[in-house]
């Protein structure tokens, strides 16, 4: 039986019945709801925070994030009373706080009256405005045949050691929505990640001078890693407030996803919950989409969610459970290939397993371009009997290729080249884009471009074909 | 069930399932509002001291002690006019209502009856005063929306005599007249009641063999549906689930459509629920969401609600059909509901038999799926209706050894895989046409014939010179698909020049039929719908032009002599044309005429 104290903040109470890895069991309290909030301090001075897993009479069961090495019997255990709350205000712009939420910049603490909880509250599906501003990132790959919208959840899927941060560093850097000077917000989190890895998004928000509207919220490799749980819900709540409070339009880069799910892996494992595949716990899908679905445009407000996720697949594995239930949830995927990597490609973007499910509604005529949509069709058809056509010169040679299949594996090989490869520096416009896919479409008869409308190819593509590759 | 008054409190709580006791008489089913809030539940096991109750909102903050009061009810979905039109959560709240009462974000513990209270309906009787009758029968209708007739029947299960009957303008809630029962009189309402969990009763199973027409190439002349049957179309993420049942709901033939979102995208939602206003449907021209009813429990609503959502969609369907409507329903996705029993199912620690999901997986998959079918419905005036059933399904890694897809397969008449690799080259509708199957197919095609009539008088005599061929048409189709598969392997090895010419012109054909068949791009504004006879005339002009070739292969004529044809390419594009019918006409005179120049250039004369 714990004994109750009394404290000025709450209910408090010393003595727990069992500590059991991160989870910790205490009977003799009162008054206690399930999902609250609590801090934990043991003998060693440190202070945790935990939460509330399930609650009976005068006892309960409390996941702690922090360390649970030091957590003794002899603990006081703090019921905050409600669930995780984070205060918010336009402060928070050009801040850096930790994965919990707290400022580690050295600057003050976030003083606000209102308290917003961390889970947030699923936007009502009519309450929607559907996404259809393209945002031109300037990176070929992304821009033509996979455009990104405002308020699309757009993940990319990456490996270890490939240029996920570059690239998303470089879209950072030259997003915009053409025609439009409106205010604009960056939220990184870093969950999970490497130092360095977290300093090169910092270092590249300063040297684009985006820091002073940035949010940065930091959960290092070496910080606890339960409390990955929070920190991407954390900056989630920041990104809400400051698009549909404030009516910023705000992009979220999430990095990286995979560490959050290996946290939450973790902690059903201690909860001895029923895994589903590769040890995961049954309702990641669900837990998932209440981060992922937490991105869009909402009626009778101003500003918007964009999220880009990172997650690096394990084993290179795509249909490894956190890629397959991230690719289920969110509005695309950004495919990352090691072979395009090895071959010096960037950004090595694979777009055939890639996808962008609202581009269809940001694109054409008066967003883009009229031939937008046929063109990144066609590409798409090319190039992937151009894979075909690579495969089989692999096992048959080039020499035994039909004249066809030989066009196909050359149109490969310039797409690569010409069209998917820029520089990290290089900001393309969506015409020069559609210019260079045109250029690429010379390389084949007017007749074969079958997924072309016919007006389009007069217009645009009879002026391309004296660039002709080869 | 009326017994009030029926308050105990929680005992625990963890996620969304809550122990509570304190209600001795508490049913299994029974809905149970908890908590402060009253938040909704439903009670899914019973012990000696305690039930178990799972929640249907987010349980942040409860408290044990907190009151758990019963409400006699068991989980119900109101009936009645209103429900076309109209988008509701998983449990049936209308979400605008929550946007106008809630603002954006959906909170808990929102009170709202699924019909409108205060919204009145024109009545006419139909059935007379001193009448005698029974469950299923049409008393009377309301004009519902400018597509749909809303019958008023007597609910199932009730019978007398009617005493009184008004025509005038009425809420759901008003008596519009009164039946005189065995057990005293009682008021006669325009809105009823039914437990989502239970079918609806009929009088008799008939055979279903009507197809219904969906506009879709590859489905209606390969893999077709009949009105009361059931398909299921499974595919990995972006293999097209989505759009394809969004195109089911847009162009199909029935008569009202239910649309369930289950626990997938807010946008995907959000976008039917702009469109379908916007859209006209291609037969009466009126806005598409006037015989629309949506579900939407998206993946970010609470997982609870999720698995009643299906239930409670399909009552809806049911209910519509009792009216004598061919009704169909989409299940978006029905993997995300199986994963929601597993949720439950892990709670309560039931023993799990593969990749965690319960013993009774199959059990619900059967039960669900049988409450499709056509069916002479109870009551008079005699009446047929129907329940169309397409669900989605969302196996892991794309794998369609699993046990949902597993399941639903052997409970679905039609089976429509979706295949990452055509989705890869953006070869849409993903069908693969090697693995998919309908078991209706022969039954179907010889009936093609009367639903044509929907979309032209004129046609049923143009068709009746042709059906009988149909079937041969999609049989050679297939043929040349099959072969074409088999040959690409052997291309595979020794390189496509390296073939036969009969067998070039297989691969030749096959590529037509593929890209200017098979594909079929949804947002086209031409090709989106395609009408039978397009289908049908498209088809012809294909195979036909293969048999001629054929010939002239035979006949020695080189396959670069074909393969250089521009007539080939033009195949490939002229289901966008905006000519239409007229267009193909013409470009099948013209390959004739093509392929006819090289046959006398070649001195082949038979056959072609
Ligand atoms: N019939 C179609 N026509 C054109 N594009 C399609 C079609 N079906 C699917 N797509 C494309 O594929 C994407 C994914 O389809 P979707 O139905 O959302 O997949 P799923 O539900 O299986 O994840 C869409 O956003 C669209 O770009
Ligand atoms: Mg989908």
């Amino acid at each position: 039986m714990a004994e109750k104290l009394q404290e000025l903040t709450g209910l408090t109470y010393r003595g727990l019945k069992e500590i059991k890895g991160s989870l910790i069991m205490i009977e003799g309290i009162e008054d206690v709801g399930y999902d609250e909030i609590v801090r934990i301090r043991a003998p060693d001075g440190v202070e945790r925070m935990g939460r509330v897993l399930e609650v009976g009479h005068g006892r309960a069961v409390i996941q702690v994030f922090g360390r649970e090495i030091g957590l003794q019997i002899n603990s006081i255990v703090g019921f905050s009373g409600s669930v995780f709350k984070i205060p918010l205000s336009e402060d928070i712009l050009g801040r850096i706080f930790n994965g919990v939420g707290e400022p580690i910049d050295g600057a003050p603490k976030i003083i606000s009256k209102d308290k917003y909880d961390i889970n947030g509250m699923p936007i009502n599906p009519v309450a929607r405005i559907y996404p259809e501003e393209f945002i031109q990132t300037g990176i070929s790959a992304i821009d033509g045949p996979l455009s990104l919208v405002r308020g699309q959840k757009l993940p990319i899927f990456s490996e270890s050691g490939m240029p996920h941060n570059r690239i998303v560093a470089q879209i950072a850097k030259q997003a915009t929505v053409r025609g439009k000077k409106e205010e604009f917000a960056l939220v990184f989190a870093a969950i999970g990640q490497r130092s360095d890895e977290a300093r090169f998004f910092i270092e590249q928000f300063k040297s684009t001078g985006a820091l002073e509207r940035s949010v940065v919220v930091m959960n290092l490799a070496d910080d606890p890693a339960v409390e990955r749980l929070f920190t991407p819900r954390i900056a989630l709540t920041m990104a809400e407030y400051l698009a549909f409070d404030l009516g910023i339009h705000v992009l979220t880069i999430l990095s990286d996803m995979t560490n959050y799910c290996e946290a939450l892996r973790e902690m059903s494992a201690a909860r001895e919950e029923v895994p589903s595949r590769k040890g995961y716990p049954g309702y990641l899908y669900s837990d998932l989409a209440s981060i992922y679905e937490r991105a869009g445009k909402v009626k009778g407000r101003k500003g918007s969610l964009t999220q880009m996720p990172i997650l690096t697949m394990p084993g290179g594995d795509l249909h490894h459970p956190i890629p397959d239930l991230t690719g289920y949830i969110t509005e695309g995927q950004i495919f990352l290939d090691r072979d395009l990597f090895a071959r010096g490609i960037y950004p090595p973007i694979n777009v055939l397993p890639s996808l962008s499910r609202l581009m269809r509604s940001g694109i054409g005529e008066d967003k883009t371009r009229e031939d937008h949509r046929s063109v990144a069709d066609q590409l798409y058809y090319f190039y992937s009997m151009g894979m075909k056509a690579r495969d089989l010169s692999r096992i048959v040679g080039e020499m035994s290729l039909s004249e066809t299949e030989g066009r196909y594996l050359k149109f490969a090989d310039a797409f690569e080249r010409r069209f998917i490869n820029q520089d990290e520096n290089e900001n393309r416009p969506i015409e020069k884009t559609l210019d260079i896919a045109w250029e690429l479409l010379a390389m084949f008869p007017e007749d074969n471009l079958v997924r072309i409308e016919k007006k389009y190819i007069e217009k645009y593509g009879r002026r391309m074909r004296v660039n002709a590759p080869i | 069930m009326e017994k009030h008054g029926r308050k105990g409190d929680i005992s625990w709580i963890s996620g969304s399932v809550v122990a509570a006791h304190g209600i001795n008489d508490v049913e299994m089913g029974e809905i149970v509002e908890v908590g402060e809030e009253g938040l909704i539940g439903e009670v899914i096991r019973i012990k000696d001291e305690e039930f178990i109750v799972e929640i249907y909102e987010n349980t942040s903050g409860l408290k044990p002690g907190e009151p758990v009061i019963a409400s006699g009810k068991r989980l119900v979905a109101e009936l009645g006019p209103g429900l076309l039109n109209n988008i509701l959560d998983g449990i049936g709240r209308p979400l605008e209502a929550i946007l106008k009462q809630k603002g954006p974000f959906i909170t808990r513990g929102v009170k709202i009856s699924t019909l409108p209270r205060n919204k009145k309906w024109h009545f006419k009787p139909t059935a007379m005063v001193g009448g005698l009758v029974e469950g299923g029968d049409i008393i009377g209708t309301t004009k519902e929306t400018n597509m749909i007739d809303h019958k008023i029947t007597v609910p199932p299960e009730t019978n007398g005599k009617i005493v009184a009957l008004e025509e005038g303008d009425f809420t759901v809630d008003d008596p519009i007249g009164k039946l005189e029962t065995v057990s005293g009189i009682v008021p006669l309402r325009m809105m009823q009641e039914w437990p989502v969990r239970l079918p609806r009763p009929f009088q008799a199973r008939l055979a279903s063999d009507e197809p219904l027409v969906t506009g879709q190439r590859v489905i209606d002349v390969f893999f077709p549906i009949s009105k009361g049957g059931t398909a299921a179309i499974p595919g990995g993420f972006g293999t097209g689930k989505t759009v394809m049942l969004h195109q089911l709901a847009r162009w199909s033939n029935t008569q009202v459509v239910v649309y369930i979102g289950c626990g997938e995208r807010g946008n995907e939602m959000c976008e039917v629920a702009t469109d379908f206003p916007k859209l006209k449907d291609p037969r009466t021209g009126y806005p598409l969401m006037e015989r629309t009813f949506l579900l939407a429990n998206t993946s970010n609503m609470p997982v609870a609600a999720r698995e009643a959502s299906i239930y409670y969609g399909i009552t809806v369907a049911e209910y519509y059909r009792d009216q004598g409507y061919d009704v169909s329903i989409m299940a978006d996705s029905t993997s995300r509901w199986a994963e929601a029993l597993r949720e439950v199912s892990g709670r309560l620690e039931e023993m799990p038999v593969e990749s965690g999901y319960p013993a009774y997986l199959p059990d619900r998959v059967a039960e669900f799926y049988e409450r499709a079918g056509r069916v002479r419905t109870l009551g008079k005036p005699q009446r047929d209706g129907s329940v169309t059933v397409i669900g989605a399904v969302s196996p892991p890694g794309g794998d369609f050894n699993e046990p949902v897809t597993i399941h639903t397969l052997r409970f679905t008449g039609v089976f429509w895989a979706l295949d990452a690799d055509l989705a890869y080259s953006r070869h849409f509708p993903a069908i693969q046409w090697l693995k998919s199957y309908s078991l209706y197919a022969n039954r179907l095609l010889s009936a093609w014939a009367q639903s044509f009539s929907d979309y032209s008088g004129q046609l049923q005599s143009w068709w009746k010179d042709f059906h009988q061929l149909f079937p041969e048409l999609r049989d050679k189709a297939l043929a040349v698909l099959n072969e074409s598969s088999e040959i690409e392997s052997i291309a595979k090895i020794i390189g496509e020049n390296a073939l036969p010419d009969d067998q070039r012109l297989i691969l030749l054909t096959a590529d037509t039929l593929k890209e200017g068949f098979l594909r079929q791009f949804a947002f086209d504004k031409v090709d989106s719908f395609c009408e039978p006879e397009k289908q049908f005339l498209l088809l012809k002009m294909m195979t036909d032009f293969h048999d001629q070739a054929s010939v002239l292969i035979k006949n020695r004529v080189p396959i670069i002599k074909i393969s250089s044809l521009p007539e080939l390419q033009k195949m490939k594009r002229i289901k966008q044309d905006e000519g239409g019918i007229a267009a193909i006409r013409q470009l099948m005179e013209q390959c004739h005429k093509e392929l006819r120049r090289i046959g006398e250039e070649y001195r082949v004369s038979s056959g072609v």
